[in-house]
């Protein structure tokens, strides 16, 4: 056990855990940040997604004490950021949602994404965001919500 | 958790609505603040939906305050809840899992209690069995695409009693006629007054009036909601990370324990040393189930590195050696012997066939699937004395309470269930194994426990889709049209476990031979469809998954008819429209889904579309999936069309979602899923062995809503019952290749290799296809290869 000190979504966050638990973890069941999710444990699907320093990471792999003194974003606060504003709003008017469990992550990589490429073509969508399962098969949407978000 | 609507967008109906109040309004000065007031609340933009999060979780304890017998207002039956600050709650029968039921239910109450969408809060309906069975279930439950066709007059006339009680009186306060009152946005209006009343105003003086028996209900030409598509209300707070699944809720005091199962379906567990666990910084205490281990940390990660470190010894039991080829073999065995349940039998099935210009027969086989939902199972259960507080997210929340009552031993009654949305249930929150174990967890604890199986339990302790083995033949006439259809079908059966009463007294499965005994065409001049019950080892355990029975039989039914239009030279759409003559709304989706596809348009080498049609759930499907495989057997989907006559529709946009998303997860299932056993284990694990459809690998869907005056038919399921089928009669367009095993082998669709037909197993002779068609097992000999 150490005490590690995180930049979680603009506030100095303290937790008491070991250096190896990854950060997934210490967001949802010590910090109380549960919009996170957990899927799979091995970053196979995405749910986990969040942003340190901006960059897109699977939160579920990732032992804490290698955030260091980087900036956690998670989908609490990325519509906060431009690009997560713009990623929510297009998700509800195009009705991306179904059961919506992993759409945090979908939203964390959308918002990556369109901050580091505003104006996405399909095989940038592809790559940012096949790393993010949906078993409600809201993939089509998904691209499009990119597209206006992209747009606006 | 409740939810409150978001405020909806501007252009729907609601600005209709509002724009013509206004009209009405303005002579009246009294009321025109308000109707300006909801101009303005119609008028907030999509940035403040996503800002005000919309639906906003509160309090488990506010739902059993509204829910419960404690509610202070105005309660005319079980869904519709006024108090006297205005606020409407609706507590909706069905529960939230992705279909958009909150949104769809919400919809049919409002529509006919006049008010707006934005006006309501939602809430889970509570376990209980007499006010919330679902009446095509006949039991409180979520599944089976059974929603919106079981609430479709229930809840629109519970929204119009109450209305009219309402209307009563206010017109009795005011001294009028309640006929030249009338209602909208919560408020009841005398327009020859300029007098109005909040509902909240009148909760009081509505309680007292009798519940009329009769209400009318409003024409379809008269719906302000209805067929709108209106903005869900759940979706807010589920891409800003407020919405709260089971496996998120946090409670005072709560630990957390990960579990390891038993490896070996049915094992038990032998022995377990902790020593190493317990000196894990974080890990509390371990817990023996008699099939289980649990281990009990401050937080997950701790929990998993205490199971981690503890060395657990397993009895395997009578699965140690079992694997899937001998699974099948006894099914083989199992369906040829019969005797066959009779679904369905008319005419000389024997002799029709005999006699038919051309015979084709096949077998089919489809394997174990797990339900995988993105959730990972989960519960938090809170032991008290002589009760205990459950909150997780469940599909049937009556059976959920019983089964954990009596894990606790405690009555029904001293269990309160919290229901919470579900991250995806296709099937797998219909079981209630996740709560039970929890409870048996908790009840060795002196705290509150939350637990979490990891993905790999979820995927190798599910209670698996069945296997099935379908073996299928026709007698074809001159004109290529059946004149005699034999289907025997063989799994076990999910029924006979799950709700015994279902079962038919002759040990017909319904939902084995649903849409297989009834196909879209009609029953054949000559058939016969039975089914022979088949009963996987103790420990193996089968469950609805999403499609249920006709996921399996439209697969089996769908890919044969291509069959048999191929083996007459005709082209598949044109031989489905000749068998459809009579099946209006059958030929209809036929025609759009085909002109829509492009359907006989030149594609390139190795290329092919195939199409189904299908009636399921109450509702006509017709999709096409143009598909390449490669020369190394890869397929790649091209393009999904398909066209839909679900009735009346609540709301258009969840149809569209539901038929995308339901098709998506079809062609998962038939691209890369099937859970296979190995000494008595699974042998698959997690995301990367149990393959999902990407993003990268999803074409464009194009979804032809067909609106039509029938009622409305059933919808979550359709899509997925119509993929599988689609996709491997394009592979054959495209190939040669007949598919007639789940999941595709690419194997057989490299160029050159060599077909294989139906897997390992040789199709029945001609003359014990009869035999069997008879129900004769002693002819079975005659003539056999």
């Amino acid at each position: 056990m150490v005490a590690i000190v995180l930049n979680v979504n603009g506030q100095m966050r303290q937790a008491e855990v070991p250096p190896d638990m990854p950060l997934l973890w210490v967001l949802r069941d010590v910090l109380g940040l549960t919009g996170t999710k957990y899927g799979c444990g091995i970053a196979q699907c995405g749910a986990c997604t969040v942003h340190v320093d901006g960059r897109p990471v699977r939160s579920c792999v990732l032992p804490v004490s290698a955030v260091g003194n980087a900036a956690v974003t998670t989908v609490e606060a990325v519509g906060q950021t431009p690009a997560g504003a713009k990623t929510q709003k297009a998700w509800l008017e195009l009705e991306v949602v179904q059961c919506g469990y992993c759409q945090s992550g979908q939203v964390m990589s959308a918002a990556a994404l369109l901050a580091r490429t505003p104006s996405p073509t399909d095989a940038d969508i592809d790559i940012a965001m096949a790393g993010n399962i949906c078993r409600c098969g809201t993939y089509p949407r998904i691209r499009e919500a990119i597209k206006r978000a992209a747009k606006s | 958790m409740t939810l409150r609507a978001p405020p909806p967008l501007i252009g729907t109906a609601g600005v209709e609505v509002v724009a013509d109040r206004r009209k009405v309004l303005l002579g009246g000065g009294l009321v025109l603040g308000f109707a300006f007031a909801a101009v303005k609340a119609h008028a907030r933009s999509t940035d403040q939906r996503v800002n005000n999060a919309g639906a906003q979780p509160v309090s488990n304890k506010d739902v059993a305050d509204v829910a419960g017998a404690g509610f202070v207002g105005f309660k005319p039956d079980a869904f519709i809840r006024i108090s006297p600050q205005n606020q409407v709650t609706l507590i909706i029968p069905n529960v939230e899992m992705g279909q958009g039921i909150y949104t769809g239910e919400c919809m049919l109450i409002a529509e006919e209690l006049e008010v707006g969408l934005d006006q309501v809060a939602v809430v889970p309906a509570p376990p209980d069995e007499a006010l919330y069975k679902q009446p095509l279930l006949q039991f409180q439950g979520t599944g089976g695409s059974t929603s919106i066709r079981g609430a479709w007059e229930p809840l629109r006339k519970a929204g119009a009693a109450a209305r009219v009680m309402l209307i009563q009186a206010a017109a009795q306060g005011w001294g009028v006629n309640p006929a030249e009152c009338h209602a909208e946005r919560a408020q009841v209006l005398h327009l020859a007054s300029g007098r109005f009343a909040t509902y909240g105003q009148l909760v009081n003086a509505a309680s007292r009036i009798p519940k009329p028996q009769q209400v009318a209900l409003k024409d379809p030409s008269q719906f302000k909601l209805i067929g709108k598509p209106a903005p869900r209300i759940d979706t807010p707070a589920k891409v800003n990370g407020t919405a709260m699944y089971g496996i998120d809720i946090m409670v005072p005091g709560m630990k957390f324990a990960v579990v390891a199962n038993c490896p070996v379906l049915g094992g038990t567990l032998a022995g377990v040393d902790d020593s190493a666990a317990k000196a894990i910084p974080g890990v509390l205490q371990t817990v023996r189930l008699p099939n289980a281990v649990a281990v009990i940390g401050e937080h997950f990660w701790a929990a998993k590195q205490g199971l981690d470190a503890c060395r657990i010894s397993w009895n395997p039991g009578a699965n140690a050696k079992l694997g899937s080829p001998a699974l099948w073999a006894d099914m083989a065995r199992v369906a040829q012997a019969g005797p066959g349940a009779v679904a369905v039998q008319q005419g000389d099935v024997a002799g029709a066939y005999k006699g038919a210009k051309k015979q084709v027969e096949a077998v089919y086989r489809q394997p174990f699937l797990c339900h995988a939902p993105m959730e990972p199972q989960a519960a938090v259960v809170h032991v008290t004395g002589g009760g205990a507080e459950i909150w997780a997210g469940t599909q049937v929340p009556s059976r959920a309470q019983a089964f954990a009552a009596k894990v606790l031993g405690v009555a029904p009654e001293k269990v309160i269930i919290h229901n919470q949305l579900i991250g995806g249930g296709f099937g797998r929150k219909l079981e209630t194994d996740y709560i039970e174990q929890a409870c048996a967890i908790a009840k060795q604890c002196p705290y509150p426990v939350k637990m979490v199986w990891t993905r790999e339990e979820d995927m190798q302790h599910d209670n698996y889709r069945p296997m099935y083995l379908d073996r299928i033949s026709a007698g074809l006439d001159a004109d290529g049209r059946p004149v005699s259809w034999s289907h025997r079908v063989a799994g076990a059966s999910v029924t006979a476990r799950y709700a015994p009463p279902g079962m038919k007294p002759n040990g017909v499965d319904p939902d084995a031979v649903e849409d297989a005994a009834e196909p879209v065409y009609g029953v054949f001049p000559n058939m016969l469809v039975d089914f022979v019950q088949w009963h996987p080892p103790a420990g193996v355990v089968v469950s609805w998954w999403r499609g249920v029975g006709p996921t399996h039989n439209i697969f089996v039914v769908e890919s044969f008819v291509d069959e048999l239009a191929h083996a007459v030279g005709k082209d598949p759409v044109a031989y489905r429209r000749d068998l459809l003559r009579n099946v209006p709304r059958a030929r209809a989706v036929l025609d759009r889904a085909a002109q829509a596809a492009g359907w006989g348009s030149p594609l390139p080498a190795r290329t092919g579309r195939g199409v189904i049609v299908q009636k399921c759930f109450g509702s006509y499907i017709a999709a096409v999936v143009e598909a390449a495989v490669s020369d190394e057997g890869d397929v790649t989907l091209r393009k999904i069309t398909t066209a839909v006559d679900c009735g009346l529709t609540v709301n258009p946009t969840l149809v569209r979602q539901q038929l995308e998303g339901g098709i998506l997860f079809g062609l998962t299932a038939a691209l890369w899923q099937g859970i296979t056993l190995k000494d008595g284990r699974v042998e698959q694990s997690n995301f990367n062995d149990y393959r999902m459809l990407r993003i990268n690998e999803t074409p464009p869907i194009d979804v032809i809503h067909m609106s039509t005056a029938n009622p409305p038919g059933g919808i979550g399921e359709t899509g997925t019952t119509a993929a599988a089928p689609a996709l491997t009669n394009a592979i054959f367009a495209a190939t040669g290749v007949r598919i007639r095993e789940l999941p595709i082998d690419r194997a057989l669709l490299k160029k050159g290799a060599k077909p294989q037909g139906a897997a390992v197993l040789a199709p029945l002779g001609v003359a014990a296809a009869a035999a069997l068609a008879q129900g004769l097992a002693a002819k079975a000999a005659e003539g056999e290869p």
